[in-house]
């Protein structure tokens, strides 16, 4: 019987580096740039990594294929190195690999780190690719955003909402995400906006306008774990833990079986439901202190605050509108300015979220610090509404 | 000769429903051609920019073969003057998008305005074989050229066999004269064409009377007994001319739809025909002539069938009906490779169809075959060796389901305007199909604020994409509004 991860990995150090459209820098730079200060944060030296992940999605525009790129980088002393890839879900993949390896007791010490370089493809949006060779001869050629603004037509159907109380709860789910990122220097975009803003925006995929869709940036963020004997041996107090990690991977049955009505996504609902049993949470709404989710677009937080237990079914229009997930609300969502605004280099993204937990968690997120979190969500997911992975976790003190 | 129960069994029809008013066109190319005004009046169909010889081909067969069962088909010819491609069965597409069986014979006829006509007269007078004879055409023309107000883009289909035909041939007749009134060499993108009046008096005025008065003869029948006339061609007042030339009576002279479809080429006589069959009663006659290197005559007869026979889902009467007026002259430039247009880097990747895969998953792709699972009934697309239902997973047990011809209704939408398209934006979304299934479809044929949850959708075949770099494209199947 499995008894999952719960407390048996706690994160040695982390590392982020500033998101954004970062001309001046390849993947190696950015990688660099958050495993110092990891590295830094670790109290470490890199020869006690024992194992190491990196996550990224689309490795054509810029690393190639395979693991090494992250060896040659970081100069890891020949050590087992592991690439994955997981769609927009890569970032938490990566750490998984590296918690697991911990937890199982193959390795004392592990990375995980994620990187997306996007901004050399010379167009706006996300890079275009092939989807495999028979997917591509029926599969729609659709962008990332007009797959998921399917979500806002199958929800307002099942849930009768009015579609101008819907649009507005997704501006204020973008307006409060800018909101916290202009309190956040790593964020790629700082800027506050309006209500009206976001309404006015031009059209990308009905009922998506440009402020519904989250940035595309290059980025990279850094996990360093290891158990909590050995962290508190090299003198860590105040230990973070990680509480649960679960992934659902859709098996063809929302996009081939006639049952799911398009409105959520069935793997987040399985996944969450999964890591609050294994972290212990009963009364997700109650116990989470803040969560980050994968904001790709206003309307996929809109229906996953539904999928994580935090809003009832039907009511996330409402709870958007009342406050619930705004920073001084009973639950932040996006704390740290999200997808929306950190931005979104695909590999690390999952990374990125839970090095927010952490440092909410310690109590050093500057300007945008919750009072005292307990419980930190992530939600990390890559794909379509219809076919995808979800990625969760939960981060806690340790031992709490 | 034909027997009484070998003829027509049934026609069908498809037109593009986009309609292109020829006074737009007329106004953008005025200051260049204004002696383009005498044409600037009424409409042509004119093909969406996924739509091909191929494509309009499949639609006006699936309109004429309806629910009857095709594996009865043992002959399919598509005939066209644009076909898509110059090696590679034309007509093997279409097959395969009707779900043809395997044991067929296929060909594509070509070269000729008459290449319709002489299919249908090959399929009638040519053994009693069950033909499905198919014409189509998309005739690229120039800016500011008479071509480009008078063609028009469409499709007919006749099925011809045994059984109850709506008519049958009395007599036909083929002349075959080297009057080269206009023409187009292979790697040409356009027609060239000769003056209109000698057209009319060396070419019309002569040899459609000699065809006309030779197959009257054959079947020993008056020229004032023919109740319907067809003749395409886009001369002024032709139809008439010819009609008193040869003896037929001016109430014969069915109109050859100038004004609301245009010329559809290869397909027009087939066309004609359709629309002479819907208008005919028993025992009347129709007399079909095509021009072109030549003339094609037939004489046929309507029989009691054709007052009770099945109509055609739309028929060309339908399809004249299913219209919308587009008065977007700049886009259909572009959709002709007239313009150029700035299509931005989005438009780039390589867009490679590995034949391989194509091959092996032709009926899936082509046919739009899903599955359908022994153990649980749950119906399935694409078909996978597991079965999709949670509660069954069983291995290899799906029969073929074809979905093609299965209504649905729209389960989750949006208009996409930052994936490149043609004709931005790119509708697709969610159908959900009456008696089971469901895919992620492209919409084509979509008017902004038409489409929400439900709203019920058909299927159509279509061309997925283009390959430039290597001159290939792929059709598969999309969604439309019902």
């Amino acid at each position: 019987m499995a008894t999952g991860i719960k407390d048996k990995v706690v994160i040695l150090g982390m590392g982020c580096s500033k998101f954004g459209e970062r001309w001046d820098c390849n993947a190696q730079d950015l990688m660099v740039e958050a495993f110092e200060e990891a590295l830094t944060d670790a109290g470490i030296e890199r020869r006690q990594i024992d194992a190491a992940w990196l996550g990224t999605a689309i490795e054509e525009q810029h690393l190639g294929k395979s693991a090494v790129p992250l060896a040659m980088t970081l100069r890891l002393p020949y050590i087992p190195v592991t690439r994955v890839e997981n769609y927009c879900a890569t970032g938490t993949e990566a750490l998984r690999g590296a918690v697991y390896a911990v937890a199982s007791g193959a390795a004392d010490i592990a990375l995980a780190l994620g990187v997306e370089k996007l901004k050399d493809t010379g167009y706006g949006g996300l890079p275009q690719r092939g989807r495999g060779a028979l997917n591509d001869l029926f599969w729609p050629n659709l962008s990332a955003p007009g797959s998921f603004a399917q979500l806002a037509a199958a929800y307002r159907a099942k849930h009768g909402a009015d579609k101008t109380d819907l649009k507005r709860a997704m501006a204020h789910i973008s307006v409060k995400s800018h909101d916290n990122g202009s309190k956040n220097p790593k964020a790629h975009l700082r800027n506050k906006i309006t209500e009206d803003d976001v309404l006015r925006a031009p059209m990308i995929a009905e009922p998506l306008g440009l402020y519904d869709c989250c940035g595309v940036s290059d980025g990279s963020a850094c996990a360093i774990v290891t158990t909590p004997d050995i962290a508190r041996g090299l003198g860590k107090r105040d230990l973070v833990a990680v509480k649960a990690l679960q992934v659902a991977v859709s098996n063809g049955e929302e996009v081939q079986f006639d049952q799911w009505d398009g409105s959520y996504f069935a793997t987040t609902r399985i996944a969450a439901a999964r890591a609050y049993k294994e972290a212990g949470i009963t009364r997700p709404r109650e116990q989470v202190s803040l969560v980050d989710v994968h904001d790709c677009f206003s309307v996929t937080e809109l229906v996953t605050m539904e999928d994580l237990q935090l809003s009832p079914e039907g009511t996330a229009i409402r709870d958007v509108l009342d406050g619930f997930y705004d920073a001084g609300g009973p639950v932040p969502c996006q704390i740290d300015g999200g997808l929306k605004c950190f931005g979104h280099p695909i590999g690390a993204s999952g990374l990125r979220m839970v090095y927010e937990m952490y440092l909410q968690l310690q109590g050093r997120a500057g300007q945008r610090q919750l009072g005292s979190p307990t419980w930190g969500v992530t939600h990390n997911l890559g794909g379509f509404p219809s076919q995808n992975v979800a990625a969760i976790s939960v981060i806690g003190a340790y031992g709490a | 000769m034909s027997t009484s129960d070998f003829g027509i069994l049934a026609c069908g029809a498809y037109l593009p429903r986009s309609r292109l008013q020829r006074p737009v066109v007329y106004a953008a190319n005025a200051w260049f051609a204004p002696g383009l005004k005498g044409l600037a009046k009424g409409e042509r169909a004119i093909a969406n920019w996924d739509e091909d010889s191929i494509t309009m081909g499949v639609e006006a067969a699936r309109d004429c073969l309806g629910a009857r069962d095709r594996a009865g088909v043992a002959r399919l010819v598509l005939a066209s003057s644009s076909l898509p491609f110059d090696d590679r069965l034309n007509a093997g597409v279409v097959a395969n998008a009707l779900m043809l069986p395997s044991n067929l014979r296929a060909l594509d006829f070509a070269g000729s305005q008459r290449a319709g006509s002489s299919a249908l007269i090959d399929a009638l007078d040519g053994g009693a074989a069950p033909t499905l004879v198919v014409a189509a055409d998309a005739r690229k023309a120039k800016a500011g050229s008479t071509q480009e107000l008078h063609y028009g883009d469409g499709a007919a289909a006749v099925l011809v066999g045994s059984g109850a035909p709506i008519a049958t041939l009395l007599a036909a007749h083929s002349e075959t004269v080297d009057f080269v009134h206009q023409y187009r060499m292979h790697d040409r993108a356009h027609d060239y064409t000769w003056e209109e009046r000698w057209i009319r008096d060396e070419g019309y005025l002569k040899i459609v009377p000699r065809a006309i008065d030779t197959v009257l003869k054959k079947a020993g029948v008056e020229a004032g007994a023919v109740a319907h006339f067809c003749l395409p061609g886009t001369l002024a007042r032709i139809q008439a001319a010819v009609a008193k030339r040869c003896g037929l009576p001016d109430a014969s002279v069915r109109d050859a739809l100038a004004s609301v479809c245009g010329d559809t080429g290869v397909a027009h006589p087939l066309l004609l025909l359709g629309a002479a069959l819907e208008a005919a009663k028993p025992g009347e006659l129709i007399l079909l002539a095509a021009f072109g290197e030549g003339c094609d005559a037939l004489l046929l007869r309507a029989t009691d069938a054709v007052a009770t026979a099945p109509r055609p889902a739309a028929g060309v009467a339908g399809a004249l009906a299913r219209r919308r007026e587009d008065g977007n002259y700049l886009r259909w430039l572009s959709f002709n490779g007239v313009l150029e247009l700035e299509r931005g880097m989005r438009a780039e990747p390589d867009k490679p169809t590995p034949l391989t895969v194509l091959y092996r998953n032709r009926d899936m792709i082509q046919g739009l075959i899903g599955g359908k699972c022994r153990a649980c009934g749950t119906v399935q697309y694409p078909r996978q060796r597991y079965c999709v239902n949670p509660e069954c997973n069983a291995l290899d047990s799906q029969d073929d389901y074809p979905f093609a011809e299965r209504s649905g209704s729209v389960m989750s939408y949006t208009a996409d305007s930052l994936t490149y398209s043609p004709d931005p934006p790119t509708w697709f979304g969610m159908v959900q199909f009456d008696g089971g299934g469901r895919m992620l479809l492209d919409f084509t044929e979509v008017e902004a604020g038409s489409i929400d949850v439900g709203l019920p959708m058909r299927m159509v075949f279509r061309i997925k994409d283009q390959d430039p770099l290597r001159g290939f494209q792929r059709y598969f199947w999309k969604a439309t509004p019902a």
